[in-house]
């Protein structure tokens, strides 16, 4: 549980705003609501993750509970709750990417990048985490990358180490 | 070479736009069904051509459609379930991906059918690429005046919406879907009622797989009945099959339901045989869900025959000795993996994306998980292979939704089809961490049929 | 008469209104017959359907439609249909799920009985008695969460939750705004502020009535005796808030806590207001109407009184009189 005075406030840009308001016009009358996880996924495109702040500030556009947000983010895999590198790897780790060698890949990012999963790197940039299936099993191993959601496809150490190193010169 | 359907021109360079989907043939469909047929005879189509829901259920399309419920002054709703999560299965997004227009004409045409003039396309968040794809060709078609108010001056009017999902494998169930698209947690909703009574905002909506809906597009452009003679028997048309796994060509390939497992896994047509010279071992022949089976139950029914790519041939034997098509997830293992650890793996799935609502998938996954991870580890015991059944047995049945079965179906399978691997883990703890059991006896000829 | 449906369970037919679920038409006909219900509330919309221990077979469909259910299904959330038969104990098939439900639901729960405020009352320990195994074949660490205080008036033990959602319908549906709920998911999901917040409103108390176990609990009551020690007593007042009728648990002379009045299924007859249940605990707060009726199976009847006054023979037998001394003095207490 959160303590309060961790709470910073937010503010969102009128553009964002906008953004917002053209995602509400995709439901009837009364069922704004419904723009919950389109308009998430805008907020964490712009900080990165989902501070309480941000997320207080989502259920006021949308004029619900707080904890109609909190409950959201919460259930959803992809939302982050905490602060995360700028990159974050996320890697299928389900059977038929496990077939064709996932797991190393996994073993093989973490010492690439010396940190643990779930761990971001002392640069700020990279953080790496297995996930459930990401429906590429044909192209396993995979990785995606947020928040456009970038695939990498067919991972080897080699493409791994290409991958990294494009994303440092970014 | 199988007739293709949804595939035919997935290599013409551009035809994920509008202008090249539209002259290789494309929106004929929406014209045909538009401007020369009511909505009750496209219901009418979709019901001769046998179609059956492919997102998993097999539960025949039109039958579905023709229950929508039509009360006076409600909106019905036509909602497209692009939650594509199942372990093995990643065919919607390929046709997402390369030919986008053919979901969006289903789309027209299905919503023409059920008389639903606001429908969103549920796409897991995680397919962001997809989703841009996705708004755009809306938009081409939209500009087109094939979406939007009175489209080709019939009168019908029509929007299309995109909607994130958050990452959440439940969401596939079409109950969780709605409440997702709600805004709300996704949890499966308590049936009855059922969407075609009560769906998306209390009203009457059918929610259809991303390939059952383009393939309704076949369907009105050849005729219900024409698509009814490819296939064998119940099992109709054209399937995408996503082909995983130790393989020498993964990728999707769209098949004849009907097509013999051996030729599947083995013709160059398709999978190409398996990967590296080594022996077929077992498949999980519909996505993670469905039973696990052996190289020979795989390639041969209980009585010798040939099983078939179809959805009652893979169910011959029942759970006994067969399994099921599912959403056409084919993930192969070769004679290097471990049941143990491929089984454990899944199960860990299932605990991570239990949404917690009823109590024996809560708790029942993570406790097989936990089971599976010891005995993976070399921690196992002789009494927990019992206990896994028991427990997979507790939590089939007896959930709110269809992940309580999905769950328990393959810890279940492995230990009904590889009990032998999972007892040499108990025994030989040490030697498990460091090698496989192997093939073992999982690909001899069938000798006698097992009782069921 | 003739527009009541006819229901069949476990061979004990019932006539009841169109639209009663399979379990109210078996809480019509009452005893032994009818389901356990962990999660359903009949007065909470929406609730019901998540813990599986009230699943019945259905053997029946209707008289129309007589095929049987393929699965077993929830009798909470589950509609009769004239001439269905169902059958609940005298299905060998439901009373396994239902020991498979329960020995889910206590996989995780703690074996902290006897330092719980729920003990005496509380539906999990019910459903355990009766279909319980004696040992657990769970061999796991089981999953624990810090001890919150959501106000100064409600306790949460998460560790002791089986996620029925009871308090999150009655936060919706009782009070004027929810500021808990439900997060996380699978068996990570907890019940919860997110944010440190007191649940507080006028309300709010009714929370620790709806839930079966003892995951909310009333901190004026914590620790202060068993309640199976305690009086229940019916009472009333004239409260602006509620309807002001409430069940007095008396030790002695002292109030030790103040709850709705349950019926035989746990279930509140009426939501009380917070002051009724924490700020009232003093006898002249109350019109004393009479003691509470409790369920003779209940443990809560473990030294119980049926009558204010001692029984006329006890009244008529000098020897006995003067061995029921302590309870005559509590009567003329009252």
């Amino acid at each position: 549980m959160l303590r309060v005075e961790e709470v910073q406030a937010v503010e969102f840009s009128s553009a964002l705003i906008s953004k917002f308001d053209e995602i509400v016009s995709r439901y009837p009358e009364g069922r704004s609501k419904s723009a919950l996880l389109p308009i998430l996924h805008e907020v964490q495109a712009v900080y990165g993750w989902l501070s309480s702040a941000a997320m207080d500030k989502v259920a006021e556009y949308l004029n619900i509970q707080p904890i109609e947000v909190y409950e959201v983010a919460t259930f959803y895999t992809m939302f982050f709750l905490k602060p995360q590198g700028k990159y974050v790897l996320e890697v299928c780790r389900t059977g038929p990417c496990c077939l064709v060698g996932a797991e190393k890949i996994m073993d093989y990012i973490g010492e690439k990048l010396g940190v643990k999963e779930g761990e971001v790197t002392a640069d700020g940039l990279f953080s790496y985490r297995g996930v459930e299936c990401l429906a590429a099993c044909g192209y396993a191993p995979v990785l995606q990358i947020g928040p456009e959601y970038t695939f990498y496809e067919n991972l080897t150490p080699e493409s791994v180490d290409q991958l990294i190193e494009d994303l440092k010169d970014k | 070479m199988g007739r293709k359907l949804l595939l035919e021109h997935i290599n013409v360079p551009g035809i994920n736009t509008f202008q090249v989907y539209k002259e290789k043939g494309g929106y004929r469909a929406v014209e045909k069904a538009l401007k020369t047929m009511s909505s009750d005879d496209v219901v009418e189509e979709v019901k001769k051509s046998g179609l059956r829901g492919r997102g998993g259920a097999g539960f025949p399309t039109g039958m579905k459609w023709s229950f929508l419920a039509k009360p006076e002054g409600v909106p019905r709703y036509l909602v497209c379930n692009a939650d594509e999560s199942e372990p093995g299965t990643f065919k919607d997004r390929y046709l997402m991906t390369h030919i986008p227009h053919a979901l969006i004409e289903g789309m027209i045409v299905g919503s023409y059918a059920l008389g639903a003039n606001t429908s969103y396309i549920y796409v897991r968040g995680e397919m962001m690429p997809q989703i841009r794809i996705l708004e755009k060709a809306i938009a081409e078609a939209k500009a087109a005046g094939y979406l939007g108010k009175n489209i080709l001056g019939s009168g019908y009017d029509l929007e299309i919406y995109v909607q994130p999902g958050g990452g959440a494998y439940i969401c596939g169930e079409e109950t969780a879907l709605l409440e997702s698209l709600e805004g709300k947690r996704g949890n499966p909703r308590i049936k009855p009622p059922f969407p075609a009574i009560a769906g998306l905002y209390g009203c009457p909506t059918v929610v259809n797989n991303v390939e059952s809906i383009a393939a309704t597009v076949p369907i009105v452009n050849e005729g219900g009945e024409e698509y009814a003679k490819i296939g064998i028997g119940r099992s109709t048309g054209t399937k995408l099959i996503s082909a995983s796994g130790n393989i020498n060509k993964p990728g999707v390939y769209e098949i004849e339901l009907g097509l013999s497992v051996e030729d599947f896994i083995y013709s160059d047509e398709y999978c190409g045989g398996i990967a590296n010279g080594k022996r077929l071992k077992a498949v999980v022949a519909g996505g993670s869900s469905v039973p696990i089976l052996p190289a020979n139950l795989i390639l041969n029914l209980a009585n010798g025959d040939k099983r078939l790519m179809s959805y009652e041939s893979l169910s011959e034997g029942g759970f006994a000795t067969g399994t099921m098509l599912g959403s056409g997830g084919f993930v192969v293992l070769d004679e290097d993996q471990c049941i143990v650890r491929n089984t454990w793996n899944f199960s860990r799935f299932y605990h991570h994306e239990s949404c917690g609502q009823c109590s024996p998938c809560r708790e029942g996954t993570g406790w097989m998980e936990k089971v599976l991870h010891r005995i993976e580890y070399g921690h196992g015991k002789m009494s927990d292979i019992d206990l896994l059944v028991d427990v997979s047995k507790k939590i089939e049945g007896n959930t709110i939704c269809p992940l309580g079965d999905a769950a328990a179906w393959p810890v279940a399978s492995a230990i009904r089809h590889f009990r032998d691997e999972f007892e040499w883990h108990v025994k030989e703890p040490k030697l498990a961490l460091e090698r496989n059991y192997g093939l073992a006896r999982y690909a001899d000829p069938i000798e006698i049929a097992e009782e069921a | 008469m003739s527009d009541k449906i006819k229901v069949t369970i476990d061979g004990i037919p019932v006539e009841v209104e169109p639209g009663t679920s399979i379990l109210n038409a078996a809480r019509q006909i009452g005893g032994d017959i009818v389901p356990p219900a962990m999660c359903y509330y009949s007065k909470l919309e929406g609730s019901g359907g998540k813990c599986r221990t009230c699943l019945v077979k259905v053997s029946k469909g209707s008289e129309k439609d007589p095929r049987p259910m393929p699965k077993l299904v929830a009798s909470c959330r589950t509609t009769v249909m004239d001439g269905m038969e169902v059958q609940n104990i005298t299905s060998p098939e439901v009373i396994e799920a239902r020991k498979g439900v329960v020995e889910m639901l206590l996989i995780n729960h703690p074996l902290d009985c006897p330092i719980c405020d729920q003990a005496g009352e509380c539906h999990l320990q019910d459903l355990s008695y009766e279909h319980g195994a004696a040992t657990t074949r769970y061999e796991f660490d089981r999953r624990t969460f810090d001890r919150v205080d959501i106000g100064d008036k409600i306790q949460l033990h998460m560790n002791r939750c089986i996620l029925c959602y009871r308090c999150v319908f009655t936060a919706d549906q009782i009070t004027n705004n929810r500021v808990h709920g439900v997060l996380g998911r699978g068996d990570h999901a907890e019940i919860s502020t997110y944010i440190e917040k007191a649940i507080d409103n006028d309300f709010s108390g009714n929370v620790i009535d709806v839930c079966p176990v003892g995951a909310l609990t009333d901190k004026t009551f914590r620790f202060k005796n068993r309640v199976w020690f305690t009086k229940p007593v019916e009472a009333h007042r004239d409260c602006p808030t509620c309807s002001g009728k409430v069940t007095l648990w008396y030790k002695g002379e002292e109030v030790l806590r103040v709850t709705a009045r349950k019926d035989v299924y746990g279930e509140v007859e009426e939501f009380i207001c917070n002051t009724c249940r924490f700020d009232k605990k003093s006898t002249n707060d109350w019109v004393i109407e009479g003691p509470r009726q409790v369920s003779r199976q209940s443990v809560i009847n473990a030294n119980h009184y049926d009558t204010l006054q001692p029984l006329p023979v006890i009244k008529k037998n000098p020897e006995l009189m003067q061995a029921n001394k302590e309870q005559f003095e509590r009567a003329t207490k009252f």
